[in-house]
């Protein structure tokens, strides 16, 4: 865990990410939002890696939701706002004219803070990504995998066609999450996705995501610097919409170079 | 000893008190609606009882009481609110959709939706007129069936639209977003997950509309709806006729026998 990824100040890219070009998922070059002409996000530059898990903390209203949203253009619902710079996934831009925003959404998946499963049964929650998406396979078969790899087959196998409603908050989560792992995508954004859980909840979805790590790349918003510092290998910290510090979480728990990290991580605000 | 304090639980009492009061005001407006309604019922139905028969059902009016009956009238009405219902509803329903998940918000968006809002309001005998100069004249459709559902379903639109907007509206950002983050476009976002969700607020909207239209004449008599129809001329679609509007203006001469055929009218309305 020795390989500080990015130290960053007024926008500027250590050198020594260079080295982790291939294993990007996604790049952020000086990445600025605006909503309606307040920027939330200031000159943002910095790269999630592959297979990793990367957290993204800082204290409320630091941008880092508004950062997390403009991953997989979620940003494009609301209204006024603005992104300047440039993130780069893959080969692709991800705000270029060429890009289907569907498309990108579809292969960057998004888990939301509260629970959201559609009204309908627990399968239905699941299959309906897929079958929008021309999935072309045994529905039943995606259905049971993607419930086995959010740990929640064992729970609701009798009860594949009762509705979602009626499981609990963390059962609820955790279908959340399969119902993203259904699209096979390459990113999972994860937007506090423990804060509305119990602890026992909040255990599930961390197990669940060290499971994950070795097929997607995980990026998670986090109130919680417990877990930012259990589950990621990664950890940006943002304040007033600036990336203050990026490295491995490691050292940006233990020793971080900027002053205002270290407050931060120790409790001394926010 | 007592759990509370002698000044608390006169507080208390006062109160309690005021929550049976308030209880049994409610209790006693209700109650005494619904009685005004049974006796109503009672008379009408002890005066009308007898004439409730399938001939009554199945005769054209007539000049004389005894062969008279509603067939014209609820064949009618029938005729025109299954097509008001046709019009009006996917038109309603599409534009509450247009507006609130499609539209760009914008001062258009602002100027429409007050206006909808305006004609919401608008008597209907203006609909009455517009569909007179519109319909009738413009169209050249004629006194006809068309012409009076067409000009019915412009009078119910504007409830339609805002009752489904308001439907639309209740169903929480959260799903939309979720169907997004899956890759789904909004159209497949809308007609898999917003209008399920909202069907039954829209559909509450719907039969207040329809019922707006079933029991509504004034525009009907401003594009000239007949009140008498012997005999049917479906082809035509001259047949234009509402139920209830027969009962306030159309019965055919002022005989004291025709008073007592009003009733059965009533008790199948």
């Amino acid at each position: 865990m020795s390989e500080a990824v990015t130290i960053i100040e007024k926008g500027n890219v250590n050198n020594s990410s260079h080295k982790f070009t291939q294993d990007a998922a996604l790049e952020l070059q000086d990445v600025s939002i605006y909503y309606s002409e307040n920027p939330a996000v200031r000159g943002v530059s910095c790269k999630f890696l592959r297979n990793k898990i990367t957290s993204i903390i800082g204290p409320s209203g630091c941008g880092k939701s508004t950062l997390l949203r403009s991953l997989n253009r979620m940003n494009d619902f609301i209204d006024g706002v603005k992104i300047e710079g440039k993130i780069s996934f893959g080969s692709a831009d991800l705000y270029g004219e060429d890009v289907d925003p569907v498309e990108v959404r579809r292969r960057i998946g998004m888990v939301f803070q509260k629970p959201n499963p559609f009204p309908k049964s627990i399968y239905n929650n699941i299959a309906w990504g897929p079958s929008i998406n021309g999935y072309e396979g045994s529905m039943d078969e995606l259905v049971e995998q993607s419930l086995k790899q959010a740990a929640l087959w064992d729970e609701v196998k009798d009860r594949l066609h009762g509705s979602a409603l009626n499981l609990s908050g963390g059962q609820q989560q955790r279908l959340c999450i399969a119902r993203g792992l259904a699209m096979d995508p390459e990113i999972l954004l994860m937007d506090e996705p423990c804060s509305a859980l119990d602890p026992i909840s909040t255990a599930h979805i961390e197990d669940l995501m060290f499971e994950l790590k070795s097929r997607y790349t995980i990026i998670i918003v986090t109130h919680n610097m417990q877990q930012a510092s259990r589950i990621s290998d990664y950890t940006a910290f943002m304040e007033l919409g600036k990336l203050i510090e990026f490295g491995d979480t490691e050292t940006v728990f233990t020793k971080p170079k900027v002053k205002r990290t270290e407050e931060y991580v120790t409790g001394r605000f926010g | 000893m007592s759990l509370i304090s002698e000044t608390d639980r006169k507080k208390l009492n006062r109160r309690k008190r005021k929550a049976v009061i308030f209880s049994r005001f409610c209790a006693a407006v209700t109650w005494s609606s619904v009685l005004l309604l049974a006796v109503l019922l009672y008379q009408v139905a002890a005066d009308g009882i007898a004439w409730l028969d399938w001939q009554f059902l199945s005769s054209f009016p007539s000049r004389f009481p005894e062969r008279a009956g509603i067939k014209s009238a609820v064949v009618g009405t029938l005729w025109l609110i299954s097509l008001v219902a046709l019009i009006s509803i996917p038109i309603g329903v599409s534009s509450a959709l247009y507006l609130e998940e499609f539209a760009k918000p914008g001062k258009l968006n602002k100027f429409i939706e007050v206006n909808i809002s305006n004609l919401a309001g608008v008597p209907s005998i203006v609909y009455g007129i517009l569909g007179l100069a519109f319909f009738v004249r413009f169209f050249a459709l004629e006194r006809s069936l068309l012409s009076g559902a067409l000009t019915m379903s412009l009078l119910i639109l504007p409830v339609i639209i805002i009752a489904s907007r308001e439907a639309i509206r209740t169903v929480p950002m959260s799903i939309r977003y979720a169907a997004f983050s899956l890759g789904a476009t909004r159209w497949q976002t809308t007609w898999a997950h917003v209008l399920p969700a909202s069907f039954p607020g829209i559909m509450t909207g719907v039969i207040l509309a329809l019922s707006r239209a079933i029991g509504e004449t004034a525009p009907l008599i401003m594009i000239g709806a007949l009140t008498f129809v012997a005999f049917f001329r479906l082809v035509q679609w001259i047949l234009l006729l509402l139920y209830p509007f027969r009962f306030i203006t159309g019965f055919p001469g002022p005989r004291r026998n025709f008073m007592s055929w009003l009733r059965p009218g009533y008790l199948y309305f």
